[in-house]
């Protein structure tokens, strides 16, 4: 037999009854498992999730769950089609052996695999101190458990709700809040809420938002400690500068951190930034060099993206797990020259106060920015982010129906300032600093993270762990 | 049964808010809202706000009522 036809034997012997194990039963893992079997894997399929639920969808939890209208357990994800997988639910993986090819359980068992998709996601970053973090009444929201404690403290009509950290779901929270009459402090580190993820003149217009709704926000202040009392509930926080906040209820909103642990020791390239792989999903070993069986996709993979110089984008979106799994799942059961790249065009969207925020492309990759529609002052805009000359990403509040316009201009490396849409023009269209925090600053972890490429990152990402 | 809308392609228009007002809620101009698992009676509205939906961006569940809906 000739090389291509032994190949082509061997792709075709693993499509029809090859292992494949998926570890992480969320959105991403579901949705690869789907389509590997749409591409028309026949082989075992085994599902590895430590959560104790089917798949079920997170976005709804920070609005309508927490405002009460859906119930904590209405989030299942639909399916697309049978996935015939066995569904480990309720264990966790607890360590990875590349050279017997098995994933270790947290029950002990070995599961063995020909071809293995990490998709472990991220979890909370919890309050620092734990003993503060103990109190009845502090959350933190990324699963329907956490989500279903909260809605029923906030139904509960606290006497004022203190949200730290005014990202997206932080925002989101104190949205929530609002609508239901609850009064809620936000406390943020940096400059406005969203910096990190919009940059500083967007940031000001959504301080702005939050003010009109009735939020006492205050930025540039941190928590340092939470006070409970005797029952251990919490009852006061006191913040940077001094100064108290009375609240029964307090939601850290700190961002997230890549669910790697169990991968120490399996001598692939994770850290704190998730697992980094190639375009099509195939993980990267501790030295750089791609593996042929272990793929990752979702909220935990980072990936080199060729509109964004090569950089590796690690993106906590909706979109990017449901189509890094499908890539990933294609790449599964595919080979060269049948691979396909993930080359997703970031989208993110929000709810927040009773507006739609939505954006495209990596607005951080930008360092300035111009309103391209709409008006500001009624919070009906639209406005683009760029860097040396072109268009990266795009912002809008209430305008999401343009976004396509300006996704198109980002795909094709369109010029900054972009060419006007030729309708609803604001007066004022002149490019300024679109104000992103400097690496490190408070503030400074968007949603879509450039974990950049700079020597003195790869040391700390590459450096191998000593036990 | 089981939705989700993929809101990154959703316009906000609201179609589906007029033909399933029970299960689609509009917060604000265009911020979409919405129950993902609402109950069998809305069926019939559902599937009709899903085909009217302009980016077809509400995802209907095709297992549901057959068995793999069900198993997880
Ligand atoms: C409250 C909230 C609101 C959000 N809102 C939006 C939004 O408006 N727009 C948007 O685009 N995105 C939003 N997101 C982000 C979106 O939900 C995520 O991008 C998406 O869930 C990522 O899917 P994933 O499958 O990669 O990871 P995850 O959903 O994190 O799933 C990973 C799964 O793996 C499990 N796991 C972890 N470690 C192990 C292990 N060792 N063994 C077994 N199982 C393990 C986890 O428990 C989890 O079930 C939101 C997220 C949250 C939490
Ligand atoms: S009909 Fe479609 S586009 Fe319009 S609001 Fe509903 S989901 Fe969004």
């Amino acid at each position: 037999m000739t090389l291509p036809a032994t190949v082509a034997e061997l792709v075709r012997e693993f499509r029809a009854s090859g292992r494949i194990v998926i570890v992480g039963a969320s959105l991403a893992g579901l949705r690869a498992a789907e389509a590997l079997r749409e591409a028309g894997f026949t082989g075992s399929l085994t599902v590895i999730g430590d959560e104790p639920y089917e798949p079920y969808d997170r976005p709804p939890l920070s609005k309508q769950v927490l405002k009460g209208w859906v119930a904590a357990d209405h989030t299942k994800l639909p399916r697309m089609r049978e996935v015939d997988a066995e569904w480990r639910l309720g264990v966790a993986a607890t360590g990875l052996d590349r050279a017997a090819k098995q994933v270790c359980l947290a029950d002990g068992e070995r599961v063995p695999y020909d071809r293995l998709l990490i998709a472990t996601g991220t979890r909370a970053r919890q309050w620092p101190n734990a003993a503060e973090a103990a109190l009845h009444g502090v959350h933190t929201i990324r699963s329907r458990e956490d989500a279903a404690a909260l809605q029923k403290e906030l139904a509960a009509s606290p006497s004022r709700v203190l949200v730290i950290g005014a990202g997206f779901i932080g925002s989101e929270v104190a949205s929530v809040c609002r609508e239901l009459g609850l009064p809620v402090t936000v406390v943020e580190r940096g400059a406005a809420p969203l910096v990190g993820a919009l940059g500083g003149v967007i940031g000001e217009i959504a301080a702005q938002l939050q003010r009109d709704h009735g939020v006492d926000l205050r930025c540039g202040l941190g928590v340092s400690s939470l006070e409970g009392d005797s029952g251990g509930h919490v009852r006061q926080a006191r913040l940077s500068d001094g100064s108290t906040v009375d609240a029964d209820v307090v939601v850290a909103s700190l961002g997230s951190i890549r669910n790697v642990e169990w991968l120490e020791g399996s001598g692939l390239a994770s850290g704190f930034w998730g697992l980094g792989c190639d375009a099509g999903g195939r993980a990267f070993d501790i030295n750089g060099v791609v593996t042929d069986s272990v793929y990752v996709a979702g909220d935990v993979a980072r990936a080199p993206h060729v509109l964004y110089e090569y950089q590796f984008l690690a993106m906590e979106h909706w979109d990017n797990a449901v189509l890094g799994a499908e890539v990933a799942a294609h790449n599964m059961v595919n080979l060269e020259p049948r691979y396909r790249p993930h080359l997703l065009l970031p989208g993110f969207w929000s709810g927040q106060f009773g507006v739609n925020i939505k954006s495209v492309g990596v607005p951080p990759f930008g360092d300035e920015i111009v309103f391209t529609q709409g008006s500001v002052a009624e919070r009906r805009f639209a406005a683009a982010y760029g860097r040396r000359g072109r268009i990266v990403a795009a912002v809008a509040f209430d305008h999401g129906k343009w976004l396509e316009y300006y996704g198109q201009l980002i795909e094709r490396s369109g010029p900054f300032p972009p060419p006007p849409p030729g309708w609803d023009q604001p007066s004022d269209s002149k490019p300024m600093p679109a104000e992103f925090p400097a690496r490190g600053a408070p503030g400074a972890a968007p949603d879509v993270v450039l974990t950049g490429h700079d020597p003195s990152e790869r040391t700390a990402e590459f450096r191998p762990r000593r036990r | 049964m089981r939705i989700v809308v993929d809101l990154n392609r959703c316009q906000g228009y609201g179609q589906c808010v007029y033909l399933a007002h029970e299960v689609f809620r509009l917060s604000g101009q265009e911020a979409l809202t919405y129950e993902p698992n609402p109950d069998e009676e809305q069926r019939l509205h559902v599937e009709r706000a899903a085909a009217a939906c302009p980016v077809q961006a509400i995802v209907l569940d095709r297992l549901d009522g057959t068995e793999g809906s069900t198993t997880p």
